[in-house]
């Protein structure tokens, strides 16, 4: 039959108008005669005339009587009721019953040595959650929202390096995991979701709570899956492990209908080398090649004024002791991007600084300056080089990355080196030469007069109080302090994130958490949720803004029923901060909307039954943070801070490197 | 000392060039890829998510049925199409990806014209098509359909021609493409 776009609305049943009009009235009359009528009908196609009488109604079930049809009719009635073994005891059921789809997932969840996973029931996950009892190795925390749940296996990956797992239901849950999935895309961060889907039937049904989720996750995820035959589940997760870990990591998504996790199945899981081999489409480069390690080689040699860039890869790569090594023997100074925060110790000699767009003074005048950059293990977002045109117009770009699309994206490089940060890093230590500290005497007195100027012209370290609220700095600074910089620092999005970037003091590999890439508020709370799983070892301090808190504020009962140790220090300035600072100075001071307003949040920890603290002077707050560390479980404190408090520097949208604004209307910060 | 100027005196150094702002032309891609549902739609979210603009895209499985080959002609400079193909390998699904712009190949595509045609002028078009190797595969009573195949600018000038007689309907294939000489892409794709 012929369709052509204008005559869609009618289509295919056009000729059963009639019988449509007829209406749920006699539609419940003929409702006893009517299918037997139906079933058989010699020929489903032919329309019945306008008028035919209710009784010889054909089916509404489109090409009733043929296997797809009746598929649909078992999936419709499994949607409604569900398996009826709830009241079975556990133990008992696990003996008697066989292996279906579900099974697996947890069995595969488990063989990645992860044991916790972040998610929320729905109808069609439902077959997962009846069998999650069965695998007592495997913690389930029971989120407030998708969202948190995404970002709590994003920290508990972004802390433990191991993959993180989250699980919801099909259509609003799904879409709920975006954010989440989107912002571990960005991020290269490790991540399994996990999907309900409607039964296989069903789908392309607009059945209830179907959404075309893996149409949705396709461009934000590194790969997806839908499954919809068990036997294929163990393949499947698998490879989706493997590939979220293996070279950049990134998210996997993988939806599974409702009757593959119900489906009994023996189907085993294959090894590392059987997923490897079968993928063949998938193999990344993790050995520079001999050639451009010499080409860096002799870049190293001929620079005056070299600076290494250490990024995400460095620590993702575990490159940590490969850079300071190779920073120490050549005698490179180290700049690091948002995510590359904790790859060399902040108190090293060699360690110079925060970069970019909020970046200290001294490492942008550095970067402007410098003849030779050796970059690992980033990706020259436009935050930290804002304009091309005008970024490091004397350097030469040597750029290491494992993902070859990286290089040449956004800037032209003059050595590129596809590989593993770490095992480019070991390449270059065994053929480079020491350096004599001596050689770099002038660059090295240089750099130190720049951070000497620029710790000494910003305002940093001028006070902890204005107007008589406190500075978020020094906040910032006082956590760093209390928790021996040992703690895992997560940090959400605006104004904060800047001043955790600046002021915390990061001594530890994977202990400065945010979402660099697409920076999304509400990251803090349910991502500390995750790292403070993933690492109990280590105290967790979620640091909000007042804006960002609200928007995943959720979370605090998960907090309190599955007893996780997380500190949230809230920098409440009745602000959208950011948003206030970007139209204060770059909108004419024309503010709209970044105003805030935000509950008694000690009434509220109080409602939760969290222990809360109030720190509104500058004595106040380190007896609030000890008070809030010593607490067993989830605990809060609340910093009324200044609210024209901005960040500074800042570089505006489109300038360069060297354009930095670091007073505005007389208040230098 | 302002932040531009390097310690040692030196005139301003020349702004970097942006990638992806060079000369604009035409490219052809091969990607060989798995025969499995939705990876068109990858390719295609890709291509347009990264904002390359895709020419043709031409699919066909190949003798091996799990696997199938896309000949895609974008326009972009050249580091632009470079990124295009490297995003495109990074594509679980896709096993091979290959820019045989400046290589030499064999370039064609299949087009099926309806055109009007009348007692009167017939013979006129027939004439036309055999000149151009083309060749006619349906005829009706005021009309005929003219099969061609060709390069992009063979096919264009065919068109051209025929465009005169009136066009009911058009349909390209978009271009293929094979390296000449013995190197086969296929042999040479991971797996």
């Amino acid at each position: 039959m012929a369709m052509t776009k204008g005559d869609g609305a009618t289509g295919p049943t056009a000729g059963r108008g009639a019988t449509r009009m007829s209406g749920e009235a006699g539609r419940a009359q003929s409702a006893d005669t009517a299918p037997s009528a139906a079933r058989t009908a010699a020929d489903p196609d032919a329309a019945p005339a306008p008028d035919a009488a209710p009784a010889s109604r054909r089916s509404h079930v489109p090409g009733a009587g043929t296997p797809g049809a009746d598929a649909v009719e078992r999936a419709r009635r499994e949607m409604l009721h569900e398996g009826n073994r709830a009241h079975q005891d556990a133990a008992d059921r696990r003996e008697r019953r066989a292996r279906i789809g579900a099974d697996v997932v947890c069995e595969a969840i488990l063989r990645q040595d992860v044991n916790v996973l972040f998610g929320y029931p729905g109808g069609v996950i439902l077959p997962l959650y009846d069998v999650l009892g069965d695998h007592p190795a495997l913690r389930h925390v029971l989120v407030r929202h998708e969202q948190g749940a995404a970002h709590a296996a994003d920290g508990y990956a972004r802390a433990t390096g191991k993959v993180g797992v989250c699980l919801g239901t099909s259509g609003p849950a799904a879409t709920n995991l975006v954010t989440g999935i989107a912002t571990a895309q960005l991020d290269s961060v490790p991540m399994v979701a996990i999907t309900g889907n409607v039964p296989g039937a069903l789908i392309g049904k607009d059945a209830f709570q179907e959404i075309d989720i893996t149409g949705i996750t396709l461009p934000m995820t590194k790969h997806n899956y839908l499954v919809r035959d068990a036997n294929d589940l163990p393949r499947v997760l698998a490879e989706a492990f493997y590939i979220a870990r293996t070279g950049r990591p990134g998210p996997v998504h993988v939806d599974i209908t409702k009757d593959a996790l119900q489906q009994e199945t023996n189907a085993p899981h294959p090894s590392d080398e059987e997923i490897a081999a079968g993928l063949p489409g998938f193999r990344p480069t993790f050995d520079g090649h001999p050639r451009q390690i010499r080409l860096v080689a002799e870049e190293i040699a001929r620079a005056k004024r070299p600076i290494i860039f250490a990024g995400h890869g460095v620590l993702i790569a575990d490159a940590m002791d490969e850079l300071r090594d190779l920073a120490e023997r050549t005698q490179i100074p180290v700049a690091w991007t948002l995510l590359g925060i904790g790859a060399i110790d902040e108190t090293h000699p060699l360690a110079y600084g925060y970069m970019g767009m909020h970046g200290w003074k001294h490492v942008n005048r550095a970067i402007q300056s410098a003849d030779l950059i050796l970059a690992f293990g980033m990706r020259f977002d436009d935050r930290v080089t804002g304009s091309v045109k005008t970024y490091a117009p004397y350097a030469r770009i040597v750029h290491v990355d494992i993902d070859p699309a990286e290089i040449g994206k956004n800037v032209a490089v003059e050595v590129p080196v596809v590989g593993d940060a770490r095992r480019v890093m070991a390449a270059l230590l065994a053929t480079l030469p020491v350096t004599d500290p001596a050689e770099r005497a002038e660059y090295h007195a240089q750099l130190a007069e720049w951070r000497r100027e620029s710790l000494a012209g910003s305002w940093h370290g001028s006070g902890a109080s204005r107007s008589g609220y406190l500075t978020a700095d020094f906040v910032i600074e006082q956590i760093g302090d209390v928790t021996n910089h040992d703690a895992t620092m997560v940090a959400d999005v605006g104004q904060n994130q800047m001043w955790m970037a600046r002021y915390a003091g990061y001594r530890r590999p994977h202990s400065h958490l945010s979402s660099g890439g697409l920076g999304t508020m509400g990251y803090a709370v349910p991502t500390a949720m995750g790292a403070a799983l993933g690492r109990p070892d280590k105290s967790t301090w979620a640091v909000c803004g007042d804006g960002g808190f609200q928007m995943t504020i959720q979370e605090l009962a998960t907090l309190v029923q599955d007893h996780i140790p997380v500190r949230i220090a809230l920098l409440d300035n009745k602000k959208l901060g950011m948003i206030r600072q970007w139209q204060e100075i770059f909108y004419a001071g024309n503010y709209h909307s970044s105003n805030l307003f935000g509950p008694d949040f000690l009434k509220l920890c109080e409602a939760y039954g969290i222990p809360a603290w109030k720190a509104t002077s500058p004595e106040e707050v380190r007896p609030a943070i000890e008070a809030a560390e010593a607490v067993d479980g989830p605990s809060f404190v609340w910093f009324e801070i200044a609210e024209e408090q901005n960040v500074f520097p800042i570089m505006p949208a489109g300038k360069g490197l060297s354009d930095l604004i670091e007073k505005w209307g007389g208040a230098d910060e | 000392m302002s932040d531009t100027q390097q310690p040692a005196a030196h005139a301003a150094p020349p702004p970097r060039t942006v990638p992806g702002t060079g000369a604009q032309r035409r490219h052809v891609l091969v990607a060989i890829v798995n025969n499995r549902p939705g990876v068109l739609n990858r390719v295609a979210s890709l291509m347009r998510a990264r904002n390359f603009n895709i020419e043709s895209l031409a699919v066909s499985h190949l003798d091996d049925p799990e696997i199938s080959r896309m000949t895609i002609t974008l326009r972009g400079d050249d580091v632009n199409v470079e990124q295009a193909a490297k995003q495109l390998y990074k594509l679980i699904d896709v096993l091979k990806v290959q820019d045989v712009t400046d290589d030499p190949t064999v370039q064609h595509e299949l087009v099926l014209v309806k055109v009007r045609a009348t007692d009167r002028n017939r013979g006129e078009l027939i004439s036309i098509v055999e000149m151009y190797k083309a060749r006619i595969v349906d005829m009706a009573p005021d009309s005929v359909i003219v099969e061609s195949t060709g390069t992009e600018s063979e096919v264009d000038a065919l068109i051209a021609l025929l465009r005169g007689y009136g066009i009911k309907e058009m349909v390209r294939t978009g271009t293929v493409v094979m390296s000449r000489g013995p190197q086969s892409i296929e042999e040479a794709t991971k797996r």
